[in-house]
């Protein structure tokens, strides 16, 4: 049953920051001592949405979307320009200590432990910090470290720690808390296949153990995929497409790619669609998605086809449409 | 995977908290814990730290020393082994008086370093008084051996009451408070300037000459004395020091610790202040 009360609520939320321009050279410097010049970049730009307790979300977009200032707006860490935002019933800004308590953020790039000592003295400062009882604490630390195969990292100083092992401690570090909301900003960034696996897999565990809300930014795809049923896709500040992942190929991409092995090699299918590649008998075929049918009928009549698959082109192809449409629509509406 | 809305009720509820006050001194201890471990880890790099910071002192004492000696014993009633004992004290205090600096603001504000702090349910600067208590103790056990060294080689006099003891004991402590308080307030300016350097550098100018880390303050001219008075400079570094040096009278040491709450409690004040309107600019660029 769903909550009445949101998880996260945000409503036409913007954030624009004043940043300084001058050209480059001595002369401009000097003349940026008498009269300096400034520019607005908008970089969250009226963006609204609702998440439910429990919900897992994909926050998506290019680098400079805004997905990173959103997150940080949500987790307190900047001041909205203007819009409503309320996170488990609090505002953000106002960084009560009971709204820290319930929410964690992750940034991939950000190392919250102390670099020269085990992790485990680390997390002794968290408890401190979140004020936790002891014993939930342990128990919360010893079901970290069984899930995320931690045993014999914590006792190392974290400088020894290679990027994955530091991000799977970092990631304890921020939970041990058991926090209700989690902002995970491109978790498993620079990660190899295996430990990316190791953290999605986590995060869908303490999910599915605590019912926590997730708000996830990656550029890779499969931790979206994996992780997320709905997705936000956001562009230049604003919203492009908020819904089921699953539904964002339907919603934003205008083909299919079909298939078709051949029994006699190669034949000249132009006619059908644009051919993507021909190698080996093995032709990929990009057609309008409301003509797949129609194509494929064509292709088993007329074709010596002895084999036929007809596939939703990959999502990193289609949020490349997403932005790729967005971009288009911008310019042309530029003066 | 269930990721969808309510269908996963928690497997456990919030976590227990344990007592605010508890939980205040719980952050002291393990900052102030986490130093020591971390701190003692690099004892070399400490010791040469602390050897390259007694350099200042020695310099001063020697040329007071050589004065006193050509003015037939006694540099403005302060003799050869006064000297002795104000600058070896001075070392201590000056350890003590070590805390996050406004540089340490610019760093964490410029870098984005600042947004793991905010994160936390704690004001980020009990964090920082936490930690450098810890690392105090091991600037401690470091001083001892070099302050025995020092007094060996420059005979100090020093026979302080038990009074002064405890309000030396104490006034250390609100020296350190006091400074930390002031120069977190002045690592705010980051926000709004992004270099806090120069500001920083105005601010020690002022202080090297209104503390009594240059001179006893008591060889100042008496209207430095009494704007030196005024302000918090002298109650962090030459009252500590004249508390167990200078045979003050007790309506003195203890106006003395007065004054440092007076500091203690504006210093809070103004940085509450300030923070409260400074943080509205962070940008987190970076974090």
């Amino acid at each position: 049953m769903q909550s009445a009360q949101p998880a996260v609520h945000v409503s036409d939320l913007r954030k624009t920051f004043e940043v300084p321009v001058r050209e480059g050279g001595l002369r401009a410097a000097v003349a940026s001592l008498v009269r300096r010049e400034h520019r607005q970049v908008h970089a969250v730009d009226g963006i609204s949405f609702d998440i439910a307790p429990g919900e897992v979300v994909g926050f998506l977009g290019p680098n400079g979307a805004g997905k990173t200032t959103t997150l940080k707006m949500l987790a307190g860490l900047l001041y909205p320009t203007s819009g409503e935002l309320s996170v488990v019933g609090h505002l953000p800004s106002r960084r009560e200590s009971e709204f820290l308590r319930r929410i964690t953020m992750v940034m991939g790039n950000r190392n919250q432990l102390q670099w020269d000592l085990p992790a485990l003295d680390s997390f002794e400062l968290m408890r401190a910090i979140y004020r936790l009882h002891p014993d939930d604490f342990r128990r919360a630390r010893d079901e970290y470290i069984e899930l995320l195969e931690l045993g014999g990292l914590v006792n190392k100083p974290v400088r020894n720690l290679s990027l994955g092992e530091r991000m799977k401690v970092e990631i304890c570090a921020a939970l041990l808390h058991q926090p209700d909301v989690l902002f995970l900003d491109e978790p498993t960034l620079g990660l190899d296949v295996t430990m990316q696996k190791r953290i999605r897999s986590f995060i869908a565990e303490y999910n599915r153990r605590h019912g926590a809300t997730v708000l996830l930014t990656s550029h890779y795809m499969a931790d979206v995929q994996a992780l997320c049923k709905r997705a936000i896709v956001i562009h230049h500040g604003r919203i492009l497409y908020d819904g089921e992942l699953a539904r964002l190929g339907a919603q934003f991409n205008a083909t299919k790619t079909i298939e078709v092995t051949l029994r006699d090699g190669a034949a000249d299918l132009t006619p059908y669609g644009e051919v993507l590649s021909a190698e080996d008998g093995v032709v990929q075929l990009r057609v309008n998605r409301f003509d797949a049918p129609s194509v494929t009928a064509r292709l088993l009549r007329d074709q010596p086809v002895e084999d036929l698959t007809v596939v939703d082109p990959p999502i990193e192809d289609v949020i490349d449409s997403v932005f790729a449409e967005a971009r288009d629509l911008r310019q042309s509406e530029a003066p | 995977m269930s990721g969808a809305a309510g269908t996963s009720p928690p497997a456990a509820g919030r976590p227990r908290l344990i007592g605010a006050w508890r939980g205040l001194l719980d952050v002291y201890v393990e900052n102030a814990r986490l130093a020591l471990n971390e701190q003692f880890q690099y004892r070399v790099a400490n010791y040469f730290y602390m050897i390259g910071m007694i350099a200042e002192p020695v310099i001063y004492l020697v040329v007071w020393t050589t004065i006193a000696e050509q003015q037939g014993g006694s540099v403005g009633g302060i003799s050869s082994a006064q000297f002795a004992a104000y600058y070896i004290v001075w070392t201590l205090v000056r350890s003590m008086n070590i805390v996050f600096t406004p540089y340490g603001w610019e760093w964490r504000i410029r870098e984005g370093e600042l947004s793991a702090a905010l994160l936390r349910p704690i004001f980020p600067i009990v964090s920082d008084l936490g930690f450098f208590i810890g690392w105090k103790v091991v600037v401690i056990v470091l001083w001892l051996p070099l302050a025995a060294l020092l007094a060996l080689l420059f005979r100090p006099e020093l026979s302080p009451t038990l009074l002064e003891i405890c309000v030396f004991a104490v006034a250390i402590w609100g020296a350190y408070l006091i400074r930390s308080l002031n120069q977190s307030s002045i690592g705010m300016v980051t926000f709004w300037t992004t270099r806090v350097g120069p500001f920083f550098e105005l601010y020690m100018t002022v202080e090297l000459l209104l503390s009594g880390r240059l001179v006893p303050m008591s060889l100042m001219p008496d209207w430095v004395q009494t704007i030196a008075g005024l302000l918090p400079f002298y109650w962090t570094f030459g009252f500590p020091i004249e508390a167990l040096v200078a045979d003050l009278p007790a309506d003195r040491l203890l106006g003395g610790l007065a004054m440092q709450l007076f500091w203690i409690i504006v210093g809070a004040i103004v940085l509450r202040l300030v923070w409260r309107v400074a943080i509205r600019r962070y940008s987190a660029v970076g974090g």
